[in-house]
């Protein structure tokens, strides 16, 4: 045990040591253990790496440490142009890039003060709620994967490989997509993306409802789940908790639905929410939450209106590039928006959208410059995973792993 | 009344010696106060059964570089009963750079003030555990300060032994 206590830094095991606990085991073993779990740990989902306090197989402090990932993303944008950023927003979070894109653009679009015209904003709406589904497809899949049901991560992941097929034929990649642009989105969606779009939530349903099968009767799931890891509405709302993770304990916050952003008003949906707050739950939110999803595509696709996907103002967005290589006026903007940004007007601002785990928010400072003077990501992982030692203390250690799974953290957006 | 006024007002009665200053851009209320009544403040807003602001979304910094006060500290507040979010302020001096902590008021800012801490170097008083966030223990810069060069320090963080 001493020569493993040499690898973790003395803060860390000061920090852990000092965390009040008032946990008793009835049989203890007399012999508490550090155990450092992570960040190689291929169920803590990335670089998560969490420091544990053992008292015999009973977990009493838990101490996560972050910045495996951190890349200072808040740093470069403070030196780089507005547009330049969107790329980057692809590497938050990377289950779900077309969520981040939107979230991006939105700041950056109430920060200028412009808005996208209204075919661009319908298919905004409808790649982040296909995102929402590739990311909660990932989330159940890897959650049942961690407490031992491998086959649903196989069939969910073959869902999700659908939607990036769509993403390929939208925007040209697969991953990492940056279709969003300042002022409305890349390309218009092409008829055969739309009809794929259509394809696929036809069929969608009952595949998932397959998946589901597999493990909602499965008794070793539930019983791994069930009452594990369960936090107040309180201490849900206290400790940070946003997403499909505070809706499992009871709280109906969604902020589509609350300060709706794009065209959420327009639409008819419902907010799954669950109030036994434990794994379970969380599991069951996510379900639900993708069948609503497909609920809004659907609608999206009926509603959607035909017309530009690009404002058309010069100074503040980037022309279609066949303009730029005819009219002079457009070369002109092209030069002066690339070399020199868009500029908005001084002024701070705030944005934050639902994205797949919760609020994902853009704080905004602009000097009047063609960078930010400031960006701060709100990043809905980095709340979560601060909730994440409070669920564990008193849990056993084999439910960390479940635990972990069913808060979904995303270690990209975490640490930046 | 309007809530935007309706807060303002009431910040003012409950703390009639303080300077407020306001600011609505984008239809987001801003305000702003002196640093030393921060905690009371954010505990006033939290607790006053009209306004309930239960939930921090955010705590973060601004470095200014030039300017005389330079850090400001920026909370991000929303009030489930109001549906309404807030920003608050609080300037904050190199040479007394330090400001009380609210995790009293909203554990989330734990993590948040850390957060503040390691990019900034303000330090944040009565913080239960105030550690770096995301740099090793043992780096000596803070990162998000504007004159930390972008392309870093080199030898700043000592490579693994091979």
């Amino acid at each position: 045990m001493d020569s493993d206590l040499k690898e973790i830094h003395p803060k860390i095991i000061q920090a852990l040591l000092d965390t009040e606990t008032d946990i008793t085991v009835d049989d203890a073993l007399e012999n508490e253990m550090v155990l450092n779990m992570g960040p190689q740990h291929p169920a803590t989902h990335g670089v998560l790496r969490l420091v544990l306090r053992l008292d015999g197989e009973t977990v009493i402090a838990c101490v996560p440490d972050l910045g495996y990932l951190h890349r200072g993303y808040e740093k470069l944008a403070e030196n780089m142009s507005y547009y330049e950023f969107i790329p980057h927003t692809d590497r938050l979070d990377y289950i779900s890039p077309m969520a981040n894109n939107v979230g991006w653009v939105l700041a950056v679009e109430k920060l200028a003060g412009i808005e996208a015209p209204p075919r661009a904003q319908y298919i905004r709406m409808m790649i982040a709620e296909l995102a929402r589904i590739t990311s909660h497809l990932v989330a159940v899949g890897s959650f049942a994967m961690d407490v031992g049901a491998l086959t649903v991560f196989l069939w969910t992941l073959r869902e999700r490989e659908k939607v990036l097929d769509i993403w390929d034929i939208l925007c040209g990649a697969r991953f990492t997509n940056s279709y969003t642009r300042i002022g409305g989105v890349a390309n218009d969606a092409q008829p055969e993306a739309l009809a794929k779009v259509k394809w696929f939530i036809d069929q969608f349903e009952d595949n998932l409802a397959e998946c589901e099968k597999l493990i909602n009767t499965n008794r070793i799931f539930i019983e791994r789940v069930d009452g594990v890891g369960v936090i107040s509405k309180e201490e849900a709302l206290d400790l940070g908790f946003t997403g499909p993770n505070i809706r499992a304990s009871g709280v109906a916050y969604d902020l589509r639905r609350v300060q709706p952003y794009l065209k959420y008003n327009e639409i008819d949906f419902d907010i799954p929410v669950y109030t036994e707050g434990d794994s379970l739950a969380r599991y069951f939110v996510r379900l639900d939450e993708m069948r609503e999803s497909t609920k809004i595509v659907r609608q999206v696709l009926d509603k959607m209106p035909q017309g530009e996907v690009l404002l058309n103002q010069p100074k503040k967005v980037l022309p279609h590039k066949t303009e730029i290589y005819t009219k002079m006026e457009e070369l002109i903007h092209d030069f002066m928006i690339v070399n020199f940004g868009i500029n908005p007007p001084p002024g701070e601002i705030y944005h934050a959208i639902e994205g797949s785990k919760g609020e994902l928010g853009f704080y905004l400072v602009s000097k009047g410059e063609g960078h930010p003077w400031k960006c701060k990501i709100r990043s809905p992982s980095f709340n979560n995973i601060q909730v994440l030692p409070r669920l564990l203390v008193g849990q056993m250690i084999s439910d960390v792993v479940a635990i972990i799974g069913s808060i979904d953290p995303i270690m990209g957006e975490a640490d930046k | 009344m309007d809530l935007k006024e309706h807060v303002v007002q009431k910040l003012k009665e409950h703390f009639p010696g303080t300077n407020f200053e306001t600011t609505d851009y984008r239809d987001e209320l801003t305000i702003k106060f002196p640093k030393e009544v921060v905690v009371d403040v954010c505990s006033f807003l939290k607790f006053d059964p009209d306004l309930e602001f239960s939930f921090c979304e955010d705590v973060t910094a601004i470095d200014w570089a030039k300017r005389k006060d330079r850090f400001t500290i920026v909370y991000q507040i929303y009030s489930f009963k109001n549906n309404f979010r807030l920003r608050l302020k609080a300037d904050v001096d190199e040479s007394d750079c330090k400001i009380d902590s609210v995790t009293s008021v909203w554990k989330t800012a734990n993590w948040q003030e850390r957060e503040v801490y390691d990019m900034y170097g303000i330090s944040f008083n009565n913080h239960p555990d105030l550690r770096r966030m995301y740099m090793p223990e043992d780096f000596e810069y803070h990162p998000l300060r504007k004159d930390f060069p972008l392309m870093g320090i080199p030898g700043s963080i000592p490579l693994p032994k091979k």
